[in-house]
């Protein structure tokens, strides 16, 4: 492997391990924020104890997504100075406000949020959550504006020697429609990755019968954001879709399998075959029309294929190929596609419980909501495989390929050694966190009217501060 | 002013508030096995900075992004040539990170004992590469004409830059005692400013000798003459203090401290931000890693919109727990 693909490897490692922990706790946030609300409005300590439980839990995931997005903050200058140098001027604006107008939020009212509950007033405390909460919100939007840039560079001009693109103009960037539609997807996927997950964690509980009062109401909670955040996470990566087509049309094509221009264009629902980018893959259903309904939002929609793509971009840039690895965009698109629809499946399907009052007995459902969790996961990932791999080979779609981009002064064997030390360590991080994660949702939660008592360890701590 | 000058100053607040505030989590992280004799003890010196240190440590994402976005070329080669240093930093913030959130999860003494030891080596291994790295930025490492890092990993291990990593080690264990002094009460205060008292002379030692290396190596004007002196004498203050048990002015001499030795670095630096040892033509300098001008003004409206926001309610913070734990 050399240099640039085992730079590449280690990039993608990292950023999606952090992003499997970067939705949960934007949602878990939200969710728990919600929680303590309830609790300041209603006084109820069911309330409080389950504000506390999927606290823990966000601090948990929190503490790894921090630290994980420390090496992501760093590795862009290590892995990629030459990319660095060429678009520093519009990529860094972003990640400098990410860190001013977001981290800083995040963190510190987090801190406050923790060690708060015996200092501040009811109302104040609920209002750190409530800012954490918006941290993530707000971080979020800084990122998915820098990364938007790379599928569609707008609001830049390349300077005299060509070697270095200059911000031209902020609120192109910050308005860029890729990347309001991809920002709100993200939203949208992490209420999905907060309430899938917290759902499962009830689901546990009324299982085993443990406190199904107090289950009920956070089952209930996950099940009425999960509905609408599905169906907005569907229609939002369809918005989405539709202007990479218009943007990135080999992301499109390539999510497709479609080797060959086609109008109208049907959907293949699945397939066998088509690894290393072979074009006659055997398509096993096929829906008419849905393609161009999906890609275009027309239902009469020309999709242009890989090849005819192909020879363009050639012209166009110069020879080389321009096609990113099909088979992972095909399957990326279904996986988050068919998961989503699954999870709203679920999700119906326990509103239809609770409305019945049948919830708390349901095992099927309850064995099956608890698999649901891992869903999320999945699919979050496979909407960073779709939409990075899918703009291959470029870095910034149209300007810099990522073989250029690559720092030059990085041997193979060093990029080796940080590249086992990050899997290692992650690994090791991995395993301890899902313990983590799975003792504290599984313990039994003992009555707490009162905020300020210890009531595990972590709060001991608090308490003696 | 020009605003590449303005961004520069920035920076160097950046990387200066970092080490004055994270300096003392860093301290406290490599003290805590030490000052608390027991689990008890050991909580109370965590507890000191549990809910301060994640903003603190902040600092260090808005210094590098900040570096990113206002002086792209500076941070391209800094971060591509300390490669394997700043791999090692982000295993130690790493591991140092997760330990705080992990440590009390569990109920067994292995794994605390597992936790603590990942406190405190992160703790010292994170103040020392980065006091590497700053010392390397004046000493200077090979950079090519091209801006690119042309030199291995052994370049990095000079005598200078060593010691100004060592330095600023001591300098966070001093901060660290100083600042357990100032906010905790009974056995706690007692063994850090024992702790501390051990600790200033060494200290005090080092910034001296690093002010006078530094000064005949790359020594610029009479303003970083300056800066040198009162890094000095704020050091010499803090054993005085500390001796004396006046832990709230200890512990603002260490902050100066501390401050005094990261700003010499920058004033002599300046208007260079690398020095290459190939030759004064290939030194990186503010002017030829610069962002565009429309860039740097879009980034002074955020900062100056934004900053005095964060400095207000991290201050806050710092008034809600101001109480002394025991």
């Amino acid at each position: 492997m050399s240099a640039v693909d085992l730079s590449r490897l280690q990039f993608a490692t990292t950023s999606i391990y952090h992003f499997l922990f970067v939705p949960l706790t934007i949602g878990l946030a939200f969710l728990t924020a919600i929680l303590q609300t309830l609790w300041y409005r209603k006084g109820h300590p069911e309330h409080l104890r389950l504000t506390r439980l999927f606290g823990t839990l966000l601090v948990i995931n929190v503490a790894v997504g921090v630290v994980t997005g420390l090496v992501q903050e760093f590795q862009f200058g290590m892995n990629w100075s030459v990319y660095s140098r060429f678009v520093g001027d519009v990529f860094g604006a972003p990640l400098a406000m990410e860190g001013l107008a977001a981290f800083f939020l995040e963190s510190v009212f987090l801190g406050l949020w923790l060690f708060g509950w015996d200092r501040l007033s009811k109302r104040v405390h609920l209002a750190t959550i409530w800012a954490v909460a918006a941290g993530g919100v707000l971080s979020a939007a800084f990122i998915m504006a820098a990364n938007s840039w790379m599928q569609r560079p707008v609001g830049y001009q390349l300077n005299a020697a060509g070697d270095r693109a200059q911000l031209t103009d902020i609120w192109a960037v910050l308005t860029n429609i890729v990347f309001l539609w991809a920002y709100l997807h993200v939203l949208a996927a992490s209420l999905v990755t907060g309430a899938a997950v917290m759902l499962a964690v009830s689901a546990w509980h009324l299982r085993r019968g443990t406190s199904t009062e107090m289950f009920q109401r956070s089952a209930k909670l996950a099940i009425v954001v999960l509905i609408p955040a599905a169906m907005l996470a569907l229609f939002f990566g369809g918005r989405l879709g539709i202007n990479e087509t218009k943007y990135q049309p080999m992301k499109i094509a390539a999510a497709e399998g479609q080797w060959t221009t086609c109008q109208p264009c049907s959907f293949s629902v699945f397939q066998i075959g088509g690894g290393n980018n072979d074009q006659t893959p055997k398509k096993i259903i096929e829906v008419p029309h849905l393609l161009s309904v999906l890609a275009t939002g027309t239902w009469n929609g020309q999709v242009v294929g890989l090849n005819p793509l192909q020879t363009q971009y050639a012209q166009q840039y110069g020879a080389g190929n321009y096609v990113p690895n099909v088979f992972i965009q095909y399957w990326s698109m279904r996986a988050m596609a068919y998961g989503g629809v699954l999870v709203l499946l679920v999700a119906l399907w326990g509103a239809w419980l609770i409305w019945r009052k049948r919830l708390a007995t349901a095992r099927w459902y309850l064995r099956v909501a608890i698999w649901v969790a891992v869903l999320p996961f999945l699919m979050n990932t496979a909407g960073w495989m779709l939409t990075e791999n899918g703009r291959q080979p470029w870095i910034v779609q149209g300007l810099q390929l990522v073989r250029d981009a690559v720092s030059p002064s990085n041997s193979v064997t060093t990029i080796v050694i940080s590249l086992s030390v990050f899997v290692l360590l992650y690994a090791t991080l991995g395993v301890v966190d899902f313990l983590l994660m799975t003792h504290f949702a599984r313990k039994e939660l003992a009555p707490d009217p009162d905020p300020a008592p210890a009531e595990d360890a972590q709060s001991a701590l608090h308490f003696t501060y | 002013m020009t605003l590449v000058s303005f961004w520069f100053i920035v920076l160097v607040v950046f990387w200066t508030g970092f080490l004055v505030l994270e300096g003392f989590d860093f301290g406290v992280g490599m003290l805590h096995g030490l000052v608390g004799r027991d689990e008890q003890g050991r909580r109370v010196a965590l507890g000191a900075i549990g809910p301060l240190w994640d903003g603190n440590e902040v600092w260090l994402i808005v210094a590098a992004a900040g570096m990113f976005a206002a002086f792209p070329g500076w941070y391209a080669t800094m971060f591509s040539g300390f490669y394997l240093a700043f791999v090692l930093l982000l295993v130690a913030l790493i591991a140092r990170g997760v330990s705080f959130e992990f440590r009390d999860r569990r109920d067994s003494r292995r794994w605390r004992r597992t936790w603590a030891a990942a406190t405190t080596g992160g703790s010292l291994l994170a103040p020392l590469l980065i006091g590497v790295a700053l010392g390397n930025l004046l000493h200077g490492v090979p950079i090519g004409t091209d801006q690119e890092y042309a030199g291995t990993f052994a370049d990095l291990l000079n005598p200078y830059s060593l010691f100004t990593g060592a330095t600023v080690v001591l300098l966070c264990l001093l901060h660290g005692a100083s600042f357990l002094a100032l906010k905790t009460a009974g056995e706690v205060r007692r063994r850090s400013l024992r702790a501390g008292r051990r600790i200033a002379p060494l200290a005090a030692a080092a910034v001296l000798g690093f002010a006078v290396w530094t000064q005949v190596m790359a020594g610029n004007g009479v303003a970083p003459l300056l800066v040198e002196a009162v890094a000095v004498v704020a050091s010499v203050a803090a054993a005085l203090l500390l001796g004396r048990g006046r832990d709230g002015r200890a512990f603002a001499a260490t902050s100066v401290a501390m401050a005094a030795v990261v700003v010499s670095i920058f004033v002599n630096l300046y208007p260079r931000v690398m020095v290459s040892t190939l030759g004064p033509s290939a030194d990186l300098t503010v002017s030829n890693t610069a962002s565009s001008p429309y860039a740097l003004k879009v980034m002074t409206v955020a900062a100056v919109a934004l900053f005095p926001v964060v400095l207000a309610y991290q201050a806050w913070t710092y008034y809600t727990f101001r109480r002394r734990i025991a």
